[in-house]
């Protein structure tokens, strides 16, 4: 299995990188739009603001294959801000459009939490995979993951999905339930950081490449 | 002991720690008298008031949600071996970190903090190497620290895998790195390191210290740790000089001024010599403790620190 990895300027791609050879794959990362038109499978990480990513993204010209790509239903995975930028649009320092594969928005996270003290934002930490409200357990990339297995969190930034079919995983912080994965189609987004998770991270990669071979 | 003398006791016990600890180093730590300084539960008649009221860290949170905290690793690297002192002073070689650090990821460990313990000295960071390594085979955060200087140095270390920088020295010499970093790499890449030594202005205040504790910045570390987050900083990682090394508690009032003085989390340090003594860091206000001599030592695991921190009341990511 050959994995692109988009690099775009914004994150370290190394982790990225090792964790998908780690499980056997072969990786390529560019920030070259035409590698992007032929890519089995793509990867969109990224830290940073929203506004930069969309930018620099839109800068090398990779926004339009990206979009091409996940209409012809190759498979996409986000990753943190990768992830959020699969959405309509964010308000992170005002209001910014994103690419729209996922309806929703992307808001901050409160300040307080739902017992009115004040929160930690950026929520920086391991946080459980809960199936979202209505669902028993996980289904697509995440179907061998067990409610309860915490992922790696660093955001300020939550997204939320429109369509409740969109919401893939949640997590909690701060009492409330905040988005943890998203996707529709072969177009996955994980908030958290899949490489940086230890063994349940392996597995949604994992998972992630099983969903593009198959 | 009557209960009416209580406070008098606790005002004694404030006194006698800051009496111990100021008088033991007024160039350099001194194990001899800071061994007994920093714990205030080695002076057992006087530990439980201090506790319970004394730095308001153990009073009924109330509504508030239960406290999660992160367990992270601190390895201490010279010249490629895991180093560890007291005090930051009379460092003994361990062993390979790469070794160290694998075992606790196998043993469910939260993060990985490396730092390069003698390249402020030198003007170089050495642990392009182990990070390398690391990120090949550890997949957990792993933050990097030492002799950082500037966006490229911090680059360099970035490429080799980590996640994160850790900057106390250069972020003094000239705070506008901190703003340099987090621009270039976001604020969740830039923790700014604050080595804290209870200051010549009495209990209650803290000096930061740069190379490893050893010269003083006459900055206020509470206001630092303000100012750094102002400029970007995306963590803090708050390390007590006065109790490194020791495993004889944490400096629990420096981590509740420093958690009520900034939004970002803190990475608490120094003096962690058991679950309870993590657990107390946690309800102080610490977001995450960094752990080095129980761990390195062998005194304990990672799991037995979560399962004791989770009888404490305290949440722990729980593995597998």
């Amino acid at each position: 299995m050959r994995v692109t990895v988009l690099d775009y300027g914004l994150s370290n791609l190394l982790s990225v990188r090792r964790a998908f050879e780690h499980l056997g794959a072969e990786v390529e990362v560019t920030g070259d739009a035409a590698r992007i038109a032929g890519a089995a499978a793509l990867v969109l990480p990224g830290v940073g603001a929203f506004g930069d990513g969309m930018r620099r993204l839109a800068g090398l010209g990779l926004a339009a294959p990206l979009l091409a790509a996940a209409a012809a239903d190759v498979p996409l995975l986000g990753i943190c801000l990768g992830m959020q930028m699969l959405f309509e649009e964010s308000d992170e320092f005002g209001r910014h459009t994103g690419l729209g594969l996922i309806p929703g928005r992307v808001e901050r996270l409160p300040s307080l939490d739902t017992a009115g003290q004040p929160q930690r934002v950026p929520h920086i930490g391991w946080a459980p995979l809960l199936p979202p409200a209505g669902r028993a357990g996980f289904d697509g990339a995440l179907a061998r993951c067990l409610p309860g297995q915490e992922c790696y969190f660093v955001h300020s930034y939550e997204a939320k999905p429109a369509r409740d079919a969109s919401r893939l995983a949640d997590t909690r912080y701060g009492g409330r339930a905040v988005c943890a994965a998203a996707g529709r189609g072969r177009v996955l987004g994980c908030q958290f950081h899949p490489e940086k998770s230890g063994p349940v991270g392996l597995g949604i990669l994992e998972g992630f490449l099983r969903l593009a071979g198959g | 002991m009557p209960t009416t003398k209580m406070p008098c006791i606790f005002v004694d016990a404030m006194l006698l720690d800051f009496l111990l600890c100021k008088k033991s180093r007024s160039i350099g730590p001194d194990p001899r008298y800071s061994r007994a300084a920093c714990r205030p539960a080695g002076i057992s008649p006087i530990k439980k008031p201090k506790r319970g009221r004394g730095r308001g860290t153990a009073k009924k949170p109330g509504k508030k949600m239960a406290k999660k905290i992160r367990l992270i690793a601190r390895l201490d690297v010279k010249d490629e071996s895991l180093v560890k002192g007291i005090q930051f002073e009379g460092l003994r070689r361990l062993g390979k970190p790469g070794d160290f650090a694998r075992d606790y990821y196998e043993a469910g460990i939260d993060e990985l903090l490396y730092i390069d313990i003698v390249a402020s000295l030198y003007g170089r960071n050495n642990l392009h190497d182990i990070l390398r390594q690391t990120s090949e085979k550890l997949f957990i955060p792993v933050t990097a620290g030492g002799g950082l200087r500037s966006v490229e140095d911090v680059r360099a270390v970035l490429q080799m895998g980590a996640d994160k920088v850790a900057i106390n020295t250069a972020a003094i010499r000239r705070p506008e790195l901190i703003r340099e970093v987090a621009a270039a790499f976001g604020s969740q890449c830039m923790v700014l390191s604050v080595q804290a030594k209870q200051g010549r202005a009495g209990p209650g205040h803290w000096e930061a210290y740069y190379n490893n504790g050893r010269e003083h910045s006459g900055l206020d570390v509470v206001e630092w740790a303000k100012r750094g987050e102002a400029l970007g900083a995306g963590e803090i990682l708050l390390t007590s000089v006065d109790c490194e090394g020791m495993q004889r508690g944490m400096d629990l009032a420096l981590i509740e001024a420093v958690s009520r003085a900034v939004s970002v989390p803190v990475i608490c340090g120094g003096g962690a010599g058991s679950a309870e003594d993590i657990a107390q860091a946690a309800r102080a206000g610490a977001d995450a403790v960094a752990a080095a001599a129980l761990l390195h030592y062998k005194k304990t695991t990672a799991p037995a620190l979560k399962a004791g921190l989770l009888a404490a009341g305290v949440e722990v990511r729980r593995c597998g």
